[in-house]
Protein backbone atom coordinates (compact mmCIF):
# COMPACT_ATOMS: atom_id res chain seq x y z
CA UNK A 1 0.00 0.00 0.00
CA UNK A 2 2.87 2.58 -0.90
CA UNK A 3 0.32 5.04 -2.80
CA UNK A 4 -1.99 5.18 0.74
CA UNK A 5 0.26 7.79 2.26
CA UNK A 6 0.35 10.34 -0.35
CA UNK A 7 -3.51 9.43 -1.16
CA UNK A 8 -4.39 10.65 2.12
CA UNK A 9 -2.29 13.41 2.36
CA UNK A 10 -3.84 15.00 -0.83
CA UNK A 11 -7.14 14.26 0.84
CA UNK A 12 -6.10 16.06 4.29
CA UNK A 13 -4.76 19.01 2.23
CA UNK A 14 -8.22 19.07 0.28
CA UNK A 15 -10.27 19.26 3.30
CA UNK A 16 -8.38 21.58 5.10
CA UNK A 17 -8.74 24.04 2.27
CA UNK A 18 -12.24 23.34 2.08
CA UNK A 19 -13.93 25.56 4.15
CA UNK A 20 -15.17 28.85 2.80
CA UNK A 21 -12.80 31.62 4.30
CA UNK A 22 -12.34 33.47 7.50
CA UNK A 23 -14.18 35.68 9.59
CA UNK A 24 -12.83 39.41 9.19
CA UNK A 25 -14.25 41.84 11.49
CA UNK A 26 -18.06 42.24 10.76
CA UNK A 27 -18.07 45.47 12.21
CA UNK A 28 -16.61 46.31 8.58
CA UNK A 29 -19.06 44.72 6.32
CA UNK A 30 -22.27 47.44 8.16
CA UNK A 31 -22.69 50.96 7.32
CA UNK A 32 -23.20 53.30 4.40
CA UNK A 33 -19.85 52.29 3.19
CA UNK A 34 -19.07 48.41 3.44
CA UNK A 35 -15.78 47.07 3.05
CA UNK A 36 -16.94 43.72 0.28
CA UNK A 37 -13.95 40.89 0.39
CA UNK A 38 -13.44 39.00 -2.23
CA UNK A 39 -15.96 36.01 -2.59
CA UNK A 40 -14.58 32.48 -1.51
CA UNK A 41 -15.93 29.44 -1.57
CA UNK A 42 -14.16 26.62 -0.65
CA UNK A 43 -15.88 22.85 -1.22
CA UNK A 44 -17.96 22.84 1.55
CA UNK A 45 -20.23 26.41 2.90
CA UNK A 46 -19.27 27.13 6.74
CA UNK A 47 -22.35 26.75 8.58
CA UNK A 48 -23.16 27.49 11.74
CA UNK A 49 -26.65 26.34 12.68
CA UNK A 50 -28.66 27.56 15.52
CA UNK A 51 -29.10 24.89 18.71
CA UNK A 52 -32.79 25.25 19.54
CA UNK A 53 -32.67 25.11 23.81
CA UNK A 54 -35.36 27.47 24.93
CA UNK A 55 -35.78 30.69 26.87
CA UNK A 56 -36.22 28.95 30.99
CA UNK A 57 -35.82 31.43 32.93
CA UNK A 58 -33.42 33.61 30.71
CA UNK A 59 -35.14 36.66 28.59
CA UNK A 60 -33.51 38.89 25.80
CA UNK A 61 -31.21 41.72 27.10
CA UNK A 62 -32.50 45.19 26.76
CA UNK A 63 -30.62 48.74 27.05
CA UNK A 64 -30.41 50.24 30.33
CA UNK A 65 -33.76 52.15 30.74
CA UNK A 66 -35.61 49.26 29.15
CA UNK A 67 -37.54 46.18 30.07
CA UNK A 68 -38.45 43.22 28.08
CA UNK A 69 -41.62 40.48 28.85
CA UNK A 70 -43.15 38.01 27.13
CA UNK A 71 -47.04 38.68 25.82
CA UNK A 72 -47.73 35.77 24.51
CA UNK A 73 -46.37 32.61 24.24
CA UNK A 74 -46.99 28.93 22.75
CA UNK A 75 -47.34 30.98 19.28
CA UNK A 76 -47.77 29.22 16.17
CA UNK A 77 -44.49 30.31 14.14
CA UNK A 78 -45.12 34.12 14.90
CA UNK A 79 -43.57 36.19 12.12
CA UNK A 80 -44.75 39.83 11.89
CA UNK A 81 -46.81 41.82 13.97
CA UNK A 82 -49.32 44.71 13.14
CA UNK A 83 -50.44 47.22 16.15
CA UNK A 84 -53.97 48.44 15.70
CA UNK A 85 -55.31 52.02 16.49
CA UNK A 86 -57.17 50.39 19.94
CA UNK A 87 -53.51 49.20 21.00
CA UNK A 88 -54.28 45.26 20.22
CA UNK A 89 -51.79 43.86 18.66
CA UNK A 90 -52.14 41.11 15.43
CA UNK A 91 -49.69 38.62 14.80
CA UNK A 92 -49.27 36.71 11.45
CA UNK A 93 -47.97 32.99 12.64
CA UNK A 94 -47.13 30.31 10.19
CA UNK A 95 -44.47 28.80 7.86
CA UNK A 96 -44.57 28.51 3.72
CA UNK A 97 -42.48 27.30 0.76
CA UNK A 98 -42.79 24.59 -1.33
CA UNK A 99 -39.80 24.30 -3.31
CA UNK A 100 -38.94 20.56 -4.57
CA UNK A 101 -35.71 19.13 -4.03
CA UNK A 102 -33.74 19.22 -6.92
CA UNK A 103 -30.26 18.09 -5.77
CA UNK A 104 -28.70 15.78 -3.30
CA UNK A 105 -27.58 19.16 -1.60
CA UNK A 106 -31.08 20.25 -1.46
CA UNK A 107 -31.45 16.96 0.56
CA UNK A 108 -29.00 17.29 2.76
CA UNK A 109 -29.21 21.44 3.68
CA UNK A 110 -32.51 21.06 4.08
CA UNK A 111 -31.63 18.35 6.70
CA UNK A 112 -29.19 20.56 8.14
CA UNK A 113 -31.33 24.03 8.27
CA UNK A 114 -34.64 22.24 9.53
CA UNK A 115 -32.24 21.79 12.97
CA UNK A 116 -32.35 25.67 13.37
CA UNK A 117 -35.51 26.15 13.50
CA UNK A 118 -38.99 25.00 15.51
CA UNK A 119 -40.95 21.87 14.79
CA UNK A 120 -44.39 23.39 15.62
CA UNK A 121 -46.61 23.15 13.32
CA UNK A 122 -47.49 26.46 11.00
CA UNK A 123 -50.37 28.23 12.57
CA UNK A 124 -51.69 29.83 9.19
CA UNK A 125 -53.76 32.39 11.39
CA UNK A 126 -53.75 35.64 12.72
CA UNK A 127 -54.10 35.64 16.56
CA UNK A 128 -55.17 38.84 17.98
CA UNK A 129 -53.31 40.28 21.63
CA UNK A 130 -55.29 42.35 24.03
CA UNK A 131 -54.34 44.36 26.96
CA UNK A 132 -57.29 45.93 27.82
CA UNK A 133 -56.64 48.01 30.96
CA UNK A 134 -52.85 49.03 29.96
CA UNK A 135 -50.68 47.18 32.80
CA UNK A 136 -48.53 45.48 29.98
CA UNK A 137 -50.24 42.03 30.67
CA UNK A 138 -52.10 40.95 27.46
CA UNK A 139 -54.99 39.15 28.85
CA UNK A 140 -56.66 38.50 25.76
CA UNK A 141 -55.83 36.09 23.27
CA UNK A 142 -57.51 35.12 20.64
CA UNK A 143 -57.73 33.67 16.97
CA UNK A 144 -58.52 36.49 14.80
CA UNK A 145 -58.28 34.39 11.51
CA UNK A 146 -58.11 30.95 10.23
CA UNK A 147 -56.97 28.82 7.60
CA UNK A 148 -55.11 31.38 5.77
CA UNK A 149 -52.25 30.36 3.91
CA UNK A 150 -48.84 31.06 5.27
CA UNK A 151 -49.95 34.70 6.20
CA UNK A 152 -46.95 37.02 7.00
CA UNK A 153 -47.39 40.99 5.67
CA UNK A 154 -49.75 43.23 7.72
CA UNK A 155 -51.21 46.43 6.69
CA UNK A 156 -54.26 48.68 7.87
CA UNK A 157 -55.53 50.70 5.81
CA UNK A 158 -58.91 52.11 3.77
CA UNK A 159 -61.02 50.27 7.27
CA UNK A 160 -59.61 47.07 5.44
CA UNK A 161 -57.09 44.95 7.33
CA UNK A 162 -54.33 43.20 4.26
CA UNK A 163 -52.86 39.92 4.65
CA UNK A 164 -49.90 38.87 2.42
CA UNK A 165 -50.31 35.18 2.21
CA UNK A 166 -47.99 33.16 0.46
CA UNK A 167 -50.03 32.74 -2.93
CA UNK A 168 -52.55 35.75 -2.68
CA UNK A 169 -52.98 39.26 -0.83
CA UNK A 170 -56.25 39.22 0.84
CA UNK A 171 -58.27 41.40 3.24
CA UNK A 172 -60.59 41.41 5.84
CA UNK A 173 -62.91 44.39 6.54
CA UNK A 174 -62.18 45.86 10.17
CA UNK A 175 -63.41 47.57 12.51
CA UNK A 176 -62.11 49.42 15.40
CA UNK A 177 -62.17 46.46 18.45
CA UNK A 178 -63.04 43.51 16.54
CA UNK A 179 -61.28 40.03 18.07
CA UNK A 180 -62.56 38.13 15.18
CA UNK A 181 -62.71 38.44 11.83
CA UNK A 182 -66.52 39.55 10.36
CA UNK A 183 -66.15 36.80 7.84
CA UNK A 184 -63.99 35.30 4.61
CA UNK A 185 -61.30 37.01 3.83
CA UNK A 186 -61.65 38.74 -0.05
CA UNK A 187 -58.93 38.06 -2.25
CA UNK A 188 -57.31 41.15 -3.73
CA UNK A 189 -54.87 39.67 -5.84
CA UNK A 190 -52.90 36.48 -6.86
CA UNK A 191 -49.29 36.96 -5.47
CA UNK A 192 -46.48 34.94 -7.14
CA UNK A 193 -46.49 31.40 -5.48
CA UNK A 194 -44.90 28.39 -7.33
CA UNK A 195 -41.96 26.95 -5.84
CA UNK A 196 -42.10 29.61 -3.08
CA UNK A 197 -38.33 29.43 -2.13
CA UNK A 198 -38.28 32.61 -0.67
CA UNK A 199 -42.19 32.38 0.61
CA UNK A 200 -42.56 35.31 2.45
CA UNK A 201 -44.38 38.38 1.19
CA UNK A 202 -44.06 41.42 3.07
CA UNK A 203 -46.49 44.07 2.98
CA UNK A 204 -46.79 47.92 3.46
CA UNK A 205 -49.45 50.32 2.49
CA UNK A 206 -48.80 53.65 0.96
CA UNK A 207 -49.97 56.28 3.71
CA UNK A 208 -52.86 57.51 1.74
CA UNK A 209 -53.99 54.09 1.14
CA UNK A 210 -54.02 54.10 -2.24
CA UNK A 211 -51.17 51.22 -3.04
CA UNK A 212 -49.94 48.37 -1.38
CA UNK A 213 -46.51 47.44 -1.64
CA UNK A 214 -45.73 43.29 -1.61
CA UNK A 215 -42.05 41.93 -1.41
CA UNK A 216 -41.64 38.97 -3.55
CA UNK A 217 -38.51 37.12 -2.32
CA UNK A 218 -36.09 34.88 -5.23
CA UNK A 219 -36.83 31.48 -6.31
CA UNK A 220 -33.56 30.78 -5.29
CA UNK A 221 -29.75 31.46 -3.65
CA UNK A 222 -28.52 32.35 -7.36
CA UNK A 223 -30.53 31.20 -10.38
CA UNK A 224 -29.29 27.81 -9.21
CA UNK A 225 -33.72 26.44 -10.07
CA UNK A 226 -33.32 28.28 -13.28
CA UNK A 227 -34.22 31.74 -14.48
CA UNK A 228 -37.44 30.74 -15.86
CA UNK A 229 -38.11 30.43 -12.15
CA UNK A 230 -37.45 33.68 -11.41
CA UNK A 231 -40.29 35.61 -13.13
CA UNK A 232 -41.96 37.87 -10.96
CA UNK A 233 -39.70 37.26 -8.29
CA UNK A 234 -36.95 39.57 -6.55
CA UNK A 235 -38.83 42.00 -6.55
CA UNK A 236 -41.44 44.85 -4.78
CA UNK A 237 -44.63 44.67 -6.39
CA UNK A 238 -47.08 47.94 -6.10
CA UNK A 239 -50.51 46.76 -6.32
CA UNK A 240 -53.67 49.32 -6.66
CA UNK A 241 -55.59 48.69 -3.26
CA UNK A 242 -59.25 49.10 -5.47
CA UNK A 243 -58.44 46.90 -8.71
CA UNK A 244 -55.63 44.98 -7.64
CA UNK A 245 -54.01 45.74 -10.49
CA UNK A 246 -49.99 45.62 -10.06
CA UNK A 247 -46.45 46.71 -11.34
CA UNK A 248 -43.68 45.90 -10.62
CA UNK A 249 -42.33 49.03 -8.38
CA UNK A 250 -38.41 47.55 -7.89
CA UNK A 251 -36.73 44.73 -9.29
CA UNK A 252 -33.38 43.15 -8.08
CA UNK A 253 -34.03 42.82 -4.63
CA UNK A 254 -33.23 39.20 -4.07
CA UNK A 255 -35.66 38.89 -0.82
CA UNK A 256 -37.26 42.24 0.51
CA UNK A 257 -38.37 41.03 3.61
CA UNK A 258 -39.95 43.45 5.25
CA UNK A 259 -41.50 46.59 3.95
CA UNK A 260 -42.28 49.91 6.01
CA UNK A 261 -43.01 53.65 5.02
CA UNK A 262 -40.60 56.45 6.90
CA UNK A 263 -43.93 58.45 8.46
CA UNK A 264 -44.28 61.91 7.58
CA UNK A 265 -43.49 60.97 4.03
CA UNK A 266 -44.70 58.40 1.28
CA UNK A 267 -40.67 56.91 0.95
CA UNK A 268 -41.21 53.20 1.13
CA UNK A 269 -37.69 51.43 2.68
CA UNK A 270 -37.08 47.74 2.92
CA UNK A 271 -34.93 45.23 4.60
CA UNK A 272 -33.33 43.11 2.02
CA UNK A 273 -31.56 39.64 2.79
CA UNK A 274 -28.50 39.22 0.14
CA UNK A 275 -27.28 36.12 -1.73
CA UNK A 276 -25.24 33.18 -0.01
CA UNK A 277 -22.06 31.20 -0.29
CA UNK A 278 -19.71 33.88 -1.60
CA UNK A 279 -17.82 33.90 2.03
CA UNK A 280 -18.71 35.00 5.11
CA UNK A 281 -18.23 38.55 4.75
CA UNK A 282 -20.45 38.38 1.54
CA UNK A 283 -22.86 39.86 0.38
CA UNK A 284 -23.90 42.53 3.25
CA UNK A 285 -27.79 42.15 3.66
CA UNK A 286 -29.18 45.54 3.82
CA UNK A 287 -31.96 48.62 4.43
CA UNK A 288 -32.47 50.78 1.76
CA UNK A 289 -35.27 53.36 0.54
CA UNK A 290 -36.62 52.00 -2.26
CA UNK A 291 -37.02 53.91 -5.57
CA UNK A 292 -39.54 53.55 -7.95
CA UNK A 293 -38.41 51.53 -11.27
CA UNK A 294 -35.02 51.32 -9.34
CA UNK A 295 -33.16 47.75 -10.23
CA UNK A 296 -30.93 46.55 -6.92
CA UNK A 297 -28.61 44.29 -8.59
CA UNK A 298 -30.27 40.65 -8.17
CA UNK A 299 -28.92 38.06 -9.31
CA UNK A 300 -26.59 40.03 -12.03
CA UNK A 301 -24.65 41.48 -9.23
CA UNK A 302 -24.54 43.07 -5.94
CA UNK A 303 -24.29 45.99 -3.73
CA UNK A 304 -24.27 47.99 -7.16
CA UNK A 305 -21.72 46.66 -9.84
CA UNK A 306 -20.23 43.82 -8.06
CA UNK A 307 -20.67 40.78 -10.94
CA UNK A 308 -22.03 37.34 -9.11
CA UNK A 309 -20.15 34.90 -11.70
CA UNK A 310 -22.58 32.14 -11.14
CA UNK A 311 -24.73 33.84 -12.87
CA UNK A 312 -25.29 32.63 -16.63
CA UNK A 313 -25.70 33.86 -18.61
CA UNK A 314 -24.66 37.44 -17.44
CA UNK A 315 -26.33 41.27 -18.09
CA UNK A 316 -24.09 43.97 -17.95
CA UNK A 317 -26.30 46.49 -19.27
CA UNK A 318 -28.34 45.15 -16.42
CA UNK A 319 -25.02 45.17 -14.11
CA UNK A 320 -24.31 48.97 -14.84
CA UNK A 321 -28.18 49.95 -14.09
CA UNK A 322 -28.07 48.16 -10.56
CA UNK A 323 -28.54 50.94 -7.65
CA UNK A 324 -25.83 50.13 -4.16
CA UNK A 325 -28.59 50.22 -1.55
CA UNK A 326 -28.19 52.85 1.43
CA UNK A 327 -26.80 50.94 4.17
CA UNK A 328 -25.25 47.61 4.97
CA UNK A 329 -26.89 45.86 8.20
CA UNK A 330 -24.03 43.15 7.77
CA UNK A 331 -23.23 39.74 6.22
CA UNK A 332 -25.28 36.62 6.40
CA UNK A 333 -27.46 38.87 9.30
CA UNK A 334 -31.21 37.90 7.81
CA UNK A 335 -32.77 40.84 8.09
CA UNK A 336 -36.57 40.05 8.53
CA UNK A 337 -38.49 42.80 10.19
CA UNK A 338 -37.94 46.61 9.82
CA UNK A 339 -40.06 49.47 11.52
CA UNK A 340 -39.52 53.35 12.21
CA UNK A 341 -38.88 54.43 15.64
CA UNK A 342 -40.65 57.40 17.35
CA UNK A 343 -40.10 59.72 20.26
CA UNK A 344 -42.09 57.24 22.66
CA UNK A 345 -39.03 54.98 22.61
CA UNK A 346 -36.93 57.69 24.04
CA UNK A 347 -34.68 60.45 23.05
CA UNK A 348 -31.58 58.06 22.11
CA UNK A 349 -33.61 55.51 19.71
CA UNK A 350 -36.37 58.21 18.47
CA UNK A 351 -34.71 59.20 14.94
CA UNK A 352 -34.46 55.84 13.27
CA UNK A 353 -35.33 51.97 12.53
CA UNK A 354 -35.40 48.77 14.68
CA UNK A 355 -34.38 45.84 12.33
CA UNK A 356 -35.17 41.97 13.66
CA UNK A 357 -32.16 40.14 12.59
CA UNK A 358 -32.90 36.28 12.20
CA UNK A 359 -29.28 35.26 12.48
CA UNK A 360 -27.02 33.11 10.36
CA UNK A 361 -26.63 29.94 9.07
CA UNK A 362 -23.85 30.80 6.35
CA UNK A 363 -21.52 32.22 8.76
CA UNK A 364 -18.59 29.90 11.08
CA UNK A 365 -18.97 32.77 13.54
CA UNK A 366 -22.57 33.54 13.29
CA UNK A 367 -24.05 37.30 12.42
CA UNK A 368 -27.52 38.58 13.59
CA UNK A 369 -29.52 36.66 16.47
CA UNK A 370 -30.46 39.91 17.89
CA UNK A 371 -32.28 43.25 17.36
CA UNK A 372 -30.48 46.18 16.03
CA UNK A 373 -31.33 49.99 15.92
CA UNK A 374 -30.00 51.88 12.66
CA UNK A 375 -29.87 55.54 13.64
CA UNK A 376 -31.20 58.42 11.03
CA UNK A 377 -30.22 61.97 10.44
CA UNK A 378 -31.67 64.22 7.94
CA UNK A 379 -33.80 61.26 6.83
CA UNK A 380 -30.99 59.06 6.14
CA UNK A 381 -29.36 55.95 7.92
CA UNK A 382 -26.30 57.22 9.51
CA UNK A 383 -23.47 55.86 12.14
CA UNK A 384 -22.81 52.45 13.39
CA UNK A 385 -26.27 50.06 14.23
CA UNK A 386 -26.68 49.87 17.99
CA UNK A 387 -27.56 46.73 19.41
CA UNK A 388 -31.30 46.75 21.21
CA UNK A 389 -32.49 43.34 21.63
CA UNK A 390 -29.96 40.77 22.12
CA UNK A 391 -29.03 37.46 24.16
CA UNK A 392 -30.95 35.36 21.63
CA UNK A 393 -27.53 33.02 21.09
CA UNK A 394 -25.54 32.39 24.46
CA UNK A 395 -23.00 29.80 24.94
CA UNK A 396 -26.21 27.51 26.00
CA UNK A 397 -27.72 27.64 22.74
CA UNK A 398 -30.18 29.36 20.52
CA UNK A 399 -32.35 31.16 23.09
CA UNK A 400 -34.90 32.62 20.17
CA UNK A 401 -34.71 33.71 16.65
CA UNK A 402 -36.06 37.40 16.25
CA UNK A 403 -38.32 38.27 12.92
CA UNK A 404 -40.77 41.19 12.72
CA UNK A 405 -40.64 44.08 14.64
CA UNK A 406 -43.18 46.79 15.23
CA UNK A 407 -43.43 49.90 17.33
CA UNK A 408 -46.13 50.37 19.46
CA UNK A 409 -47.20 53.91 19.70
CA UNK A 410 -47.93 53.59 23.51
CA UNK A 411 -44.15 53.35 24.00
CA UNK A 412 -43.41 49.91 23.12
CA UNK A 413 -41.23 47.54 20.50
CA UNK A 414 -43.04 44.33 19.79
CA UNK A 415 -40.53 41.76 19.00
CA UNK A 416 -41.82 37.86 17.32
CA UNK A 417 -39.63 35.21 18.39
CA UNK A 418 -40.25 32.43 15.74
CA UNK A 419 -37.65 29.93 17.54
CA UNK A 420 -39.25 30.11 20.69
CA UNK A 421 -43.16 30.78 19.61
CA UNK A 422 -43.08 33.96 22.02
CA UNK A 423 -44.03 37.73 21.37
CA UNK A 424 -41.68 39.98 23.38
CA UNK A 425 -42.55 43.29 24.56
CA UNK A 426 -39.59 45.70 24.85
CA UNK A 427 -40.89 48.91 27.17
CA UNK A 428 -39.39 51.88 28.90
CA UNK A 429 -38.72 51.82 32.58
CA UNK A 430 -37.91 55.65 32.88
CA UNK B 1 11.99 -23.53 -15.72
CA UNK B 2 11.58 -22.28 -12.29
CA UNK B 3 10.03 -18.98 -13.44
CA UNK B 4 7.94 -21.13 -15.53
CA UNK B 5 6.54 -22.83 -12.49
CA UNK B 6 6.25 -19.68 -10.40
CA UNK B 7 4.05 -17.94 -13.09
CA UNK B 8 1.88 -20.67 -13.33
CA UNK B 9 1.26 -21.19 -9.92
CA UNK B 10 0.37 -17.55 -9.59
CA UNK B 11 -2.26 -17.35 -12.50
CA UNK B 12 -4.36 -20.56 -11.20
CA UNK B 13 -4.80 -18.40 -7.88
CA UNK B 14 -5.83 -15.41 -9.75
CA UNK B 15 -8.47 -17.00 -12.02
CA UNK B 16 -9.75 -18.33 -8.50
CA UNK B 17 -9.60 -14.96 -6.88
CA UNK B 18 -9.81 -12.18 -8.90
CA UNK B 19 -12.81 -13.04 -10.80
CA UNK B 20 -15.33 -10.02 -10.01
CA UNK B 21 -18.39 -11.86 -8.84
CA UNK B 22 -21.85 -11.08 -10.37
CA UNK B 23 -22.65 -8.51 -7.65
CA UNK B 24 -18.89 -6.71 -7.58
CA UNK B 25 -19.51 -7.05 -11.50
CA UNK B 26 -23.01 -5.26 -11.54
CA UNK B 27 -21.05 -2.19 -9.32
CA UNK B 28 -17.72 -2.23 -11.26
CA UNK B 29 -19.99 -2.17 -14.36
CA UNK B 30 -22.62 0.77 -13.01
CA UNK B 31 -20.08 3.32 -12.34
CA UNK B 32 -18.64 3.87 -15.83
CA UNK B 33 -22.48 5.06 -17.26
CA UNK B 34 -23.02 6.87 -14.44
CA UNK B 35 -20.22 8.67 -14.17
CA UNK B 36 -20.31 9.53 -17.62
CA UNK B 37 -23.86 10.88 -17.45
CA UNK B 38 -22.68 13.31 -15.71
CA UNK B 39 -20.06 14.32 -17.66
CA UNK B 40 -22.57 14.37 -20.45
CA UNK B 41 -24.91 16.54 -18.93
CA UNK B 42 -22.21 18.85 -17.26
CA UNK B 43 -20.85 19.59 -21.36
CA UNK B 44 -24.60 19.95 -21.65
CA UNK B 45 -24.86 22.51 -18.96
CA UNK B 46 -21.57 24.25 -19.82
CA UNK B 47 -22.90 24.76 -23.49
CA UNK B 48 -26.27 25.51 -22.49
CA UNK B 49 -26.33 27.65 -19.52
CA UNK B 50 -29.55 25.23 -18.67
CA UNK B 51 -30.05 24.63 -15.40
CA UNK B 52 -31.82 21.09 -15.40
CA UNK B 53 -28.43 19.65 -16.61
CA UNK B 54 -26.71 20.16 -13.89
CA UNK B 55 -29.13 18.95 -11.70
CA UNK B 56 -28.74 15.59 -13.89
CA UNK B 57 -25.13 15.57 -13.04
CA UNK B 58 -25.46 16.14 -9.77
CA UNK B 59 -27.46 12.86 -9.25
CA UNK B 60 -25.81 10.98 -11.39
CA UNK B 61 -22.32 11.58 -9.53
CA UNK B 62 -24.26 10.67 -6.25
CA UNK B 63 -25.28 7.53 -8.18
CA UNK B 64 -21.74 7.06 -9.54
CA UNK B 65 -20.92 7.47 -5.49
CA UNK B 66 -22.82 5.07 -4.83
CA UNK B 67 -22.15 2.17 -6.86
CA UNK B 68 -18.11 2.96 -6.90
CA UNK B 69 -18.27 3.33 -2.71
CA UNK B 70 -19.48 -0.26 -2.39
CA UNK B 71 -17.49 -1.99 -5.39
CA UNK B 72 -14.28 -0.19 -3.46
CA UNK B 73 -15.39 -2.92 -0.44
CA UNK B 74 -15.40 -5.50 -3.16
CA UNK B 75 -11.64 -4.54 -4.71
CA UNK B 76 -10.44 -4.12 -0.84
CA UNK B 77 -11.82 -7.74 -0.06
CA UNK B 78 -10.16 -8.66 -3.46
CA UNK B 79 -7.27 -7.38 -2.35
CA UNK B 80 -7.25 -8.85 1.29
CA UNK B 81 -7.39 -12.13 -0.02
CA UNK B 82 -4.99 -11.78 -3.18
CA UNK B 83 -1.97 -14.39 -2.03
CA UNK B 84 0.21 -11.70 -3.80
CA UNK B 85 -0.99 -7.79 -2.34
CA UNK B 86 0.70 -5.66 -5.37
CA UNK B 87 0.47 -5.52 -8.99
CA UNK B 88 -3.18 -6.01 -10.44
CA UNK B 89 -5.70 -6.03 -7.55
CA UNK B 90 -3.72 -3.69 -5.68
CA UNK B 91 -3.87 -0.85 -8.95
CA UNK B 92 -7.34 -2.19 -9.34
CA UNK B 93 -8.57 -0.89 -5.98
CA UNK B 94 -5.92 2.30 -5.92
CA UNK B 95 -7.80 3.52 -9.25
CA UNK B 96 -10.89 2.84 -7.66
CA UNK B 97 -10.73 4.45 -4.54
CA UNK B 98 -8.93 7.63 -6.83
CA UNK B 99 -12.57 7.29 -8.58
CA UNK B 100 -13.94 7.45 -5.48
CA UNK B 101 -12.53 10.41 -3.83
CA UNK B 102 -12.35 12.72 -6.89
CA UNK B 103 -16.19 11.52 -7.04
CA UNK B 104 -16.64 12.78 -4.07
CA UNK B 105 -14.94 16.54 -4.39
CA UNK B 106 -16.62 16.74 -7.64
CA UNK B 107 -20.13 16.29 -5.75
CA UNK B 108 -19.06 18.82 -3.66
CA UNK B 109 -18.72 20.97 -6.46
CA UNK B 110 -21.20 20.02 -7.95
CA UNK B 111 -23.20 21.21 -4.75
CA UNK B 112 -22.30 25.07 -5.33
CA UNK B 113 -25.03 27.15 -6.88
CA UNK B 114 -25.08 27.39 -10.45
CA UNK B 115 -22.18 28.40 -12.44
CA UNK B 116 -20.15 28.42 -9.41
CA UNK B 117 -19.74 24.43 -10.24
CA UNK B 118 -18.04 25.07 -13.58
CA UNK B 119 -15.26 24.91 -14.97
CA UNK B 120 -13.92 22.57 -12.26
CA UNK B 121 -16.96 20.14 -12.11
CA UNK B 122 -16.96 19.83 -15.81
CA UNK B 123 -12.73 19.35 -15.67
CA UNK B 124 -13.40 17.01 -12.26
CA UNK B 125 -16.29 14.85 -14.40
CA UNK B 126 -13.30 14.25 -16.75
CA UNK B 127 -10.88 13.07 -14.58
CA UNK B 128 -13.10 10.77 -12.72
CA UNK B 129 -14.87 9.12 -15.81
CA UNK B 130 -11.23 8.56 -17.25
CA UNK B 131 -10.33 7.07 -13.62
CA UNK B 132 -13.34 4.72 -13.69
CA UNK B 133 -13.16 3.29 -17.29
CA UNK B 134 -9.44 2.13 -16.18
CA UNK B 135 -10.45 0.74 -12.96
CA UNK B 136 -13.38 -1.26 -14.84
CA UNK B 137 -10.73 -2.22 -17.87
CA UNK B 138 -8.08 -2.98 -15.08
CA UNK B 139 -10.78 -4.75 -12.73
CA UNK B 140 -12.74 -7.11 -15.21
CA UNK B 141 -8.93 -7.63 -17.17
CA UNK B 142 -8.15 -9.55 -13.92
CA UNK B 143 -10.30 -12.39 -15.41
CA UNK B 144 -7.98 -13.09 -18.14
CA UNK B 145 -4.64 -12.10 -17.45
CA UNK B 146 -4.20 -12.38 -13.59
CA UNK B 147 -2.17 -11.08 -10.78
CA UNK B 148 1.35 -9.78 -11.84
CA UNK B 149 0.56 -6.63 -13.88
Amino acid sequence: MNYAAPLSALTVALLLSACGGADQDIALVKGENPKLDEPQRGLLPSMTIADPVGWGDKKPTVPEGFTVSAIATDMQIPRQTLVLPNGDILVAEGRGGNAPKLRPKDVIAGYIKAKGTTSVKSGNRLTLLRDADGDGVYELKKVFADDLNAPYGLALANGNLYVANQDALVRFEYQEGQTEASGEPVKVTDLPYRINHHWTKALTASPDGRFLYVGIGSNSNITERGMEAEVDRAMIWQIDAETGAHKPYATGLRNPTALTIRPGTDQLWAVVNERDELGPNLVPDYLTSVQEGGFYGWPYSYWGQHVDNRVRPQNPDLVAAAIKPDYALGPHVAALGVDFSSSVMGEKFAEGVFVGEHGSWNRENPSGYQVVFVPFSNGRPSGEPVDFVTGFRTAEGTHGRPVGVTVDPRGALIVADDLANIVWRVTRTQ
Amino acid sequence: MTVITHSTHHTTHSISRHVPNPVHATLLAGTVPLFLGGLLSDIAYFQTYEIQWTNFASWLIAGGLVFCGFAVLFALVNLVKATHKKGRPLIYLLLLAATWVLGFFNALVHAKDAWASMPSGLILSVIVTILACAATWIGFTNLRSGGEA
